[in-house]
């Protein structure tokens, strides 16, 4: 519990948050790379709080936001064609080419909301005429459980059970921003938990190649103002370095057993993120020793190719060219009950994050 | 009785639907309306009434702190109360899925029987129904309350003024987690117990007590505290603002909140209730809640403004601000 209060304790943020003003000289635009961070900066009203000068840009690390949509149609699909579909909470109202996981459950289909994909392989237990698939999704944090439950799958021999992956990498999403023509970014919060799985090793190389500072970051109010101030000192002294906030979770060689299940179920591959496109080695793909547990392989469904919705500027949102309220259909023709796109859905997409805890035009 | 579940002759109005109720619903209610065994009921009520309905649905249907009987009798009360009634009398309907447990009906039963009793209301009229398996999830109820306005009341959102105060009566988001504790897929060890219980009677003795200075009652049910506070501020066309660190909220269910991902503000009640008086009583009307064993951790959570209208802002403990918009869908647990 300590962490709900010493985090969020109000004079030592105010603390951080008056060096930063004290340090601060140059317009800085600083990305945070999590999903997580910008619910926390938005919901906390921190944004409103950090000078003009200091300007945060929200990055693509929100899962359900980059899942591309053919995934998605697929895992319609299969509950379409009666098989058990095992989806963390918010992916299942992001709009698929026609319909969501949501309204495929309306529609008749078996969709079960779990916190572990560990309770997937239950359910292919209990239900041993039936196939069951777990929709994994997402970054560095939740390919562990999700191969883990494969190994599970494995030594219980249960073969109705595989996973529909979509798993993406940060470090590589970092690289394609800072490759693109139109990047401004100055320095970067490291995302937090996917490094406290990873450790922070792979992120030297990029400090050095772009001479960015990046700043390893929590989660908390407290975390991410000092995280702010670390990377606003690193600017104004003309530094480039790794840093490490969130040293309270996160150790330079990540957690080794984690690592460890991950590289057993997972090798990495190219991935496609939504709104971005295709990244080369930007996820991870299953290894030939458990294709057997690969939904994509055992079910032969097509791929299904459809348009994004002109309108939705989604793509530009997640490599942090531009805000939510510079896109016209923001809050009018886009909103959480008729999504656009991705970001709009998830409570970490930047989209949503905005529409729900902030507006421009009155505080 | 001997049948050990429920099947679709309970429900066909022959012989086995005369036997569940003369041995289980007629047994456990019995009192002189209900005693009459007719189609309906002929009461008394003393001047206005005020009369609400609601169904009751949840899954599971027991639940650490109570089960579907007895948030059927409290979720009406409740309703009934917050109009500023005391309520006297309650219709109660079934609609049970076919292979329910007799025994656990019976347990249903008996729940409903006793918090009826608690609350001082009676069962005066019903209906049973069953249907087929997979038509319905275990059992599904319906309750109409009717009650007696308080002489005193005058419960109306058109009284809210910019300045009153929003007094929260108890720790709010129990019941939604300990449902949520216990739902397939989602199991997590915890204490947790639903906040399930009656109001009737301190909101009664709020009326007593302040009288027209009570603006509105509202319980925070489904969608939380933050819905109940965006629907004031969108019916009154004034501003609510709203303070992070001031409503009571119990450690462990904070700690549940944050590992999957909920906002407390969101999560049902089952027996919190905000009342929305008169600034200058607000200290006074936190002291007689708190003598109440429904509102002993009662505190002020916030206040009506003339600022961002239609609008609920929250003040974060960081000294940020924020928007506690209205709930879309169901609240939705996040990936990490």
């Amino acid at each position: 519990m300590k962490y709900l209060t010493e985090y969020r304790n109000l004079e030592a943020t105010k603390h951080y948050l008056d060096l930063i003003a004290k340090k601060v000289t140059k317009t800085w635009k600083i990305m945070e790379i999590c999903g997580g961070q910008t619910h926390s900066l938005v919901r906390n009203g921190i944004l409103d709080l950090l000078p003009e000068k200091v300007q945060m840009i929200h990055g693509p690390g929100c899962p359900v936001c980059v899942t591309p949509l053919n995934l998605i149609d697929k895992a319609v699909k299969l509950l379409e064609k009666g098989v058990i579909v095992c989806s963390f909470g918010d992916m299942i109202r992001v709009p698929g080419s026609k319909k969501s996981l949501l309204e495929a459950k309306a529609d008749g289909g078996d969709l079960r909301i779990l916190y572990s994909p560990l309770e997937a392989v239950k359910i292919a237990k209990q239900n041993p005429t039936k196939e069951v698939v777990f929709f994994a999704v997402g970054f560095e944090t939740t390919a562990p459980a999700n191969a883990l439950s494969v190994l599970h799958a494995q030594k219980e021999n249960i073969t109705n059970y595989s996973i529909l992956v979509s798993h993406v990498l940060v470090p590589p999403a970092m690289e394609a921003i800072l490759d693109d023509e139109f990047c401004n970014i100055d320095a970067f919060l490291g995302a937090g938990h996917v490094c406290a799985i990873m450790g922070y090793e792979e992120y030297f190389p990029l400090v050095k190649k772009y001479n960015i500072p990046i700043i390893i970051t929590g989660f908390e109010p407290l975390d991410l103002v000092q995280g702010i101030y670390m990377a606003v000192c690193q600017l104004e002294e003309g530094r480039e370095e790794l840093e490490n906030q969130y040293s309270r979770v996160v150790k330079r060689e990540g957690n080794t057993a984690a690592i460890k299940v991950i590289q057993q179920v997972f090798k990495v591959g190219n991935r496609e993120w939504r709104g971005i496109g295709e990244i080369p080695n930007s996820g991870y793909i299953i290894t030939e020793a458990f294709k057997a547990y690969d939904a994509e392989l055992k079910f032969q469904i097509e791929d299904i190719t459809a348009p994004e919705s002109s309108m939705c500027i989604a793509g530009e949102i997640l490599r942090g060219i531009k805000k939510p309220f510079e896109c016209p259909a923001f809050g009018k023709t886009c909103n959480p009950s008729n999504p656009l796109g991705a970001p709009m859905v998830s409570s970490e997409g930047a989209c949503a994050a905005y529409y729900h805890f902030s507006s421009n035009e009155i505080i | 009785m001997d049948y050990s579940i429920i099947n679709l002759g309970h429900g066909s109005g022959g012989l086995m639907s005369r036997e569940l109720l003369d041995n289980i619903i007629f047994k456990s209610f019995s009192n002189p309306y209900l005693d009459k065994k007719h189609d309906g009921s002929i009461v008394k009520i003393e001047g206005e009434i005020a009369i609400s309905t609601d169904s009751f649905v949840v899954s599971p249907i027991f639940f650490k702190g109570g089960n579907i009987g007895e948030l059927a009798v409290n979720g009406t009360v409740n309703d009934v109360a917050m109009c500023g009634a005391m309520p006297k009398y309650l219709s109660l309907a079934f609609i049970v899925e076919e292979g329910l447990p007799i025994k656990e009906f019976i347990e249903i039963v008996n729940s409903i029987k006793s918090t009826a009793d608690k609350c001082g209301v009676q069962i005066i009229t019903g209906d049973t129904k069953v249907v087929e398996r997979g038509k319905g999830d275990k059992i599904f109820i319906n309750t109409t309350g009717f009650g007696e306005v308080h002489p005193k009341a005058n419960i109306s959102a058109e009284n809210i003024k910019v300045g009153d105060k929003i007094i929260v009566n108890g720790n709010i988001a129990q019941h939604g987690m300990a449902i949520m504790s216990q739902r397939e897929g989602l199991e997590f060890e915890s204490s947790i117990e639903s906040d399930t219980t009656n109001l009737n009677f301190i909101a009664s003795k709020l009326l007593d007590e302040f009288g027209e200075d009570v603006h509105l009652f509202r319980d925070a049910t489904r969608g939380g505290i933050a819905s109940v506070l965006n629907e004031i501020a969108l019916d009154t066309n004034k501003g609510v603002s709203i303070l992070e660190n001031q409503f009571p909220l119990e450690k462990q269910v904070a700690a549940a909140c944050e590992i999957l991902g909920l906002d407390p503000l969101y999560v049902a009640n089952e027996g919190v209730f905000i009342a929305i008086v008169e600034k200058s009583i607000a200290q006074n009307v936190i002291d007689v809640m708190r003598a109440d064993d429904k509102g002993k951790n009662a505190m002020c959570m916030g206040e009506i403004t003339d600022t961002h209208l239609k609008k609920v802002v929250m003040h974060s403990a960081i000294g940020g601000k924020r928007i506690v918009s209205p709930l879309i869908g169901e609240q939705l647990p996040r990936i990490c």
